[in-house]
């Protein structure tokens, strides 16, 4: 398409950046929607059941149209291009025999070391207090982050920027009122979510450490400065736990590594569970 | 449990009340647990307009909402079973009138 700042992209190296971004950005909202829809079901009441699983269908359908543009340029790819892109064999077998690849073969065919989402979504749900402060700490993040891919000179990801920065308000405010009212609420809830907030706490610096990938989408003007992002996050965490009358956790050492393929071992169950039907049985559709 | 342990472990009630859109009233859409009104509204958003059922959204907690009495209905309705002439359908109408 004339016009189309895609086409502008100018060699196999940023092809891949922009594939790896589109794919990382996908994964997160693909398994923090997963940790979310666990809670389906098992909701403390049934009011945050519901408000659980439409933030996690939310989550979802970000997700599907990041893989859905994933896959386009994926499509858009010579064969030699994409070979070896990808460890898994399934994929890799369907890439080899030149066939078009769609959202599902990407959420459901690659394995664990091919997901670049951050260590803070694969977390576990633990409780109420750990589901919320894993919650807030990414809301806060990807507010800050969908406003600034509205300037994405890459029109898909501004239109999905766009589409998603209002979702995401909402589910910040949905997760900054549960801090406040669990931070001051009684001694038992304070201590819970002092506590969640303070776990989770180390894997809140991979969101601004900007891999290669970033920096190459940021210098573009594709993607977002995620490193100058990091002032304004923590001014806007720091404002709610001021209001939960909660302590900004002040540990220094921070784990990443998943934005590279590094997980720890709760993002292997999750899609052993997200994975396990199209492994099974390739193709099934219902 | 009884009534009184179960009103403090357990969030009030809420009366929800939704515009479809703009111009039309509110109209009860049902009932939701909340702990505050803020939270009620939110409980409301998520429960009753996922399908894209309203632009606003009125919450009252339940306790405020008095209700006529279900066996004075008699006293209270049946009397005007026959007030027909209340309904305005005895007047000749000119055929230039519309939309009466």
């Amino acid at each position: 398409m004339e016009g189309n700042p895609n086409n502008e992209i100018p060699n196999t190296k940023m092809k891949n950046a922009l594939l790896n971004y589109t794919l990382s950005l996908a994964d997160n909202a693909s398994v923090m929607s997963h940790r979310l829809g666990e809670w389906c079901g098992h909701g403390p009441v049934l009011e945050q059941d519901i408000a659980l699983t439409n933030i996690s269908l939310d989550d979802i359908g970000q997700a599907r149209s990041l893989y859905q543009y994933a896959a386009e340029q994926l499509n858009n790819m010579p064969t030699t291009e994409k070979t070896n892109l990808f460890s898994d064999m399934m994929l890799n077998a369907k890439i080899a025999a030149g066939e078009n690849l769609d959202e599902d073969d990407l959420a459901y065919l690659r394995d664990a070391w091919d997901y670049r989402s951050l260590l803070l979504v694969e977390q576990p749900n633990k409780d109420w207090a750990y589901t919320i402060a894993r919650s807030f700490y990414y809301d806060a993040f990807m507010q800050l982050f969908y406003k600034g891919l509205q300037n994405s000179k890459d029109d898909r990801l501004k239109g999905i920027a766009e589409k998603s920065l209002k979702e995401v308000t909402y589910h910040l405010r949905w997760s900054s009122e549960w801090i406040i009212r669990l931070g001051d609420g009684t001694d038992e809830s304070h201590q819970k979510i002092q506590t969640a907030i303070n776990d989770l706490w180390m894997y809140t610096g991979e969101m601004f450490k900007m891999t290669d990938t970033d920096k190459a989408m940021a210098v573009a003007g594709i993607g977002v400065d995620l490193a100058g992002l990091h002032k304004d996050w923590l001014n806007n965490i720091k404002n709610i736990f001021t209001q939960a009358t909660l302590q900004l956790p002040t540990d220094i050492w921070m784990q990443d590594g998943g934005k590279e393929g590094h997980h720890s071992e709760h993002l292997g169950y999750i899609l052993a569970d997200m994975q396990f039907l199209q492994r099974t049985y390739p193709g099934l559709d219902w | 449990m009884t009534d009184e342990k179960k009103s403090t472990s357990e969030w009030p009630l809420w009366e929800v009340f939704i515009r479809s859109k703009a111009g039309l009233d509110h109209k009860h859409a049902g009932s939701l647990h909340a702990a505050d009104a803020a939270m009620a509204i939110e409980n409301a958003r998520d429960t009753y307009t996922r399908r894209m059922e309203g632009v606003s959204i009125w919450v009252v907690e339940s306790k405020y909402i008095h209700a006529s009495n279900p066996d004075e209905s008699g006293a209270l309705f049946e009397p005007a079973n026959d007030k027909i002439y209340r309904h305005p359908t005895f007047y000749d109408l000119p055929d230039e009138v519309k939309h009466m």
